[in-house]
């Protein structure tokens, strides 16, 4: 495979998508609400909340998963919300992020181009057929594995000063948030972009093809409910194997989505 | 002869309908080939079988000697292609736009630059570079489409409908574009088109499409002389003929006249080189002659004539 034609076509779907209003808003207002909003609400919980609102206080007791009872056993009435909301049960949820970014430019790229009318000349070119699949992938796996990331490294920092005055130490992040960063997020992302390739096939505009492939967010959801009611807990070692799933699974659809990525079949359909 | 493209009754079609079907030709190395015919005649899917994107369902097609559907990539390095629609990144500046393609064609970094000024201005766009090809008239679209199908000097070009939608200006500048592609640059250019004129202007010889299969091939020459067995012979004289004029030129045998005016006679000759016997007997009458213009058959009465003929057959 040509670097060269590999790194021109990922560059020009980001330079794309970059000046897509509806992708860039989005992304801006999941990074305030995610790495800003959620951290500022909960850090400043136990300050807003009285201190003596025990019924609460025991509902949160409740949702602490077995395996984690001795180690925020040590923490306050007001510390545990931060660490127990924060350091776990958002976990998963920002898994959202990597997703609807990937699924947000693979539609670009792979749907956008046909609606625009591009894709023929694309075709034209001596970029064989997988490294216009490879090209487009990266383009939009790379943004939204370092924009989740960026947005991490935020949520790190609000998280610590915000609830430096409650917690009286930077605890944050947990190995947890670590294994999840390093290897669920770019499982998740190459999901939300395999699966917007096969849809691509099916639909023909970039809004289709977006909503169809923001229903994953249902599977995050699961992830979200499951550490929520105990049914699953994400330890470090657990984030790895939820990991090595999503990736399984990845590889599978992307075996698929490759099939349906010949020129022929693009062309036959411009 | 070595073709530069040879087709071997390629096909193509789309669940039961064909859009090609069993074609051949070839066309030679710097030459313009014309194909013709209405909207969904094939044009379109010729080109993408050509260029190695559409596979065929039957038959070969080889440009350079190599198979397209095989070498693909071999045979997209080395040819340019200007779909029926600009295609151009609208949010991109006409620069941009050129640069990206420059990349995928394998132009060193170094080089991009000046070959993207170079070919911006060859196409009259030097001075819109850093604009959006989004606010570009129809006419510089299409101009920056063809800047695209030559960044990487491509040896075979291929135009699907290349003036389709512009106003004359901007028509006779893509002519104009064409016709130094040829001439001065020694491309071979694959012209796909309905606009009669413009291929008889630039085209060498033309294919005939109707219904995804060849009626006719050749140059106008060819052409005409297969469907007509005379060529139209206009003789003006200084006043009115004189008498014995016109039996004199009828005794030749395979002339005819076609219509009699006061100083004009038109005549049907079944061989150019029947014209000087036609001169010479007027002369040998006493008649003087001020023009003589043996008229060609025009490739859109060619073009008619063999789509009629290929509706007769149907």
């Amino acid at each position: 495979m040509n670097r060269q034609i590999i790194r021109a076509l990922a560059e020009k779907d980001i330079a794309e998508v970059a000046q897509n209003r509806i992708a860039i808003s989005g992304a801006v207002i999941l990074s305030v609400i995610f790495a800003v909003v959620f951290p500022l609400l909960i850090t400043q919980m136990p300050i807003l909340l009285p201190e003596s609102d025990q019924p609460a206080f025991d509902d949160l007791q409740d949702l602490i998963p077995p395996q984690l009872i001795d180690e925020l056993a040590d923490l306050s009435p007001r510390q545990l919300p931060i660490v127990l909301i924060l350091g776990y049960l958002m976990a998963p949820l920002f898994l959202i992020l990597p997703l609807m970014l990937a699924c947000i430019i693979a539609a670009e790229a792979f749907v956008g181009e046909k609606e625009r009318k591009t894709l023929e000349a694309l075709l034209y070119t001596p970029a064989t057929d997988g490294e216009l699949f490879v090209g487009k992938v990266l383009a939009a796996l790379i943004p939204a594995i370092m924009y989740t990331w960026v947005n991490f490294l935020v949520f790190t920092l609000v998280t610590n000063l915000a609830g430096y005055p409650v917690m009286g130490r930077f605890w944050f992040p947990t190995p947890s948030w670590l294994a999840l960063m390093v290897v669920v997020v770019p499982a998740v992302a190459l999901l939300g972009v395999a699966v917007t390739v096969i849809i691509s096939t099916r639909v023909r505009t970039f809004m289709e093809a977006y909503q169809v492939s923001g229903a994953l967010v249902l599977v995050i959801l699961v992830l979200v409910v499951a550490q929520s009611v105990g049914l699953l807990f994400l330890s470090p070692l657990v984030a790895v194997l939820v990991g090595i799933g999503f990736f399984a699974l990845d590889a599978v659809l992307i075996v698929a989505g490759i099939r349906t990525f010949s020129r022929s079949e693009l062309i036959a359909r411009v | 002869m070595n073709s530069i493209i040879r087709v071997e009754q390629i096909s193509r079609t789309f669940g039961t309908i064909t859009a090609v079907d069993g074609i051949s030709f070839s066309v030679e190395a710097g030459e313009v080939f014309g194909v013709l015919g209405p909207n969904g005649s094939g044009k379109t899917t010729l080109v993408r079988l050509l260029a190695g994107v559409l596979a065929p369902t039957g038959g070969r097609a080889y440009l350079f000697g190599k198979d397209v559907t095989r070498e693909g990539v071999y045979v997209r390095q080395r040819i340019g292609v200007l779909t029926e629609t600009p295609s151009l990144y609208e949010r991109f500046t006409a620069r941009k736009n050129l640069a990206f393609f420059a990349r995928l064609s394998g132009i060193p970094d170094a080089e991009i630059g000046s070959r993207v000024d170079a070919i911006l201005s060859l196409m009259n766009l030097s001075d819109r570079a850093d604009d959006l090809a989004g606010g570009f008239s129809k006419g510089m679209k299409q101009r920056l489409a063809v800047a695209r199908a030559l960044i990487h000097d491509p040896q075979i070009v291929f135009l699907d409908e290349p003036t389709s939608g512009l106003d004359p200006e901007a028509s006779r500048q893509v002519t104009g574009i064409i016709r130094e592609m040829a001439a001065d640059q020694g491309k071979t250019v694959f012209l796909c088109t309905h606009n009669l004129g413009q291929a008889q202007d630039l085209c060498s010889r033309v294919a005939m499409l109707s219904a995804g299969r060849i009626l006719a091939q050749g140059s106008r020459d060819d052409l005409s002389e297969r469907l007509w067995d005379a060529v139209p012979l206009e003789v003006e004289f200084q006043g009115p003929p004189p008498a014995g004029v016109l039996e004199a030129i009828l005794r030749i045998e395979g002339v005819t006249l076609d219509k009699r005016a006061e100083v004009t006679l038109t005549l049907r000759v079944q061989h150019r080189h029947q014209v000087p016997a036609v001169i010479r007997a007027a002369v040998g009458q006493g008649g003087d002659i001020v023009r003589v213009s043996p008229r060609e058959y025009l490739l859109e009465e060619i073009y008619f004539a063999v789509q009629e003929q290929g509706r007769t057959a149907a």
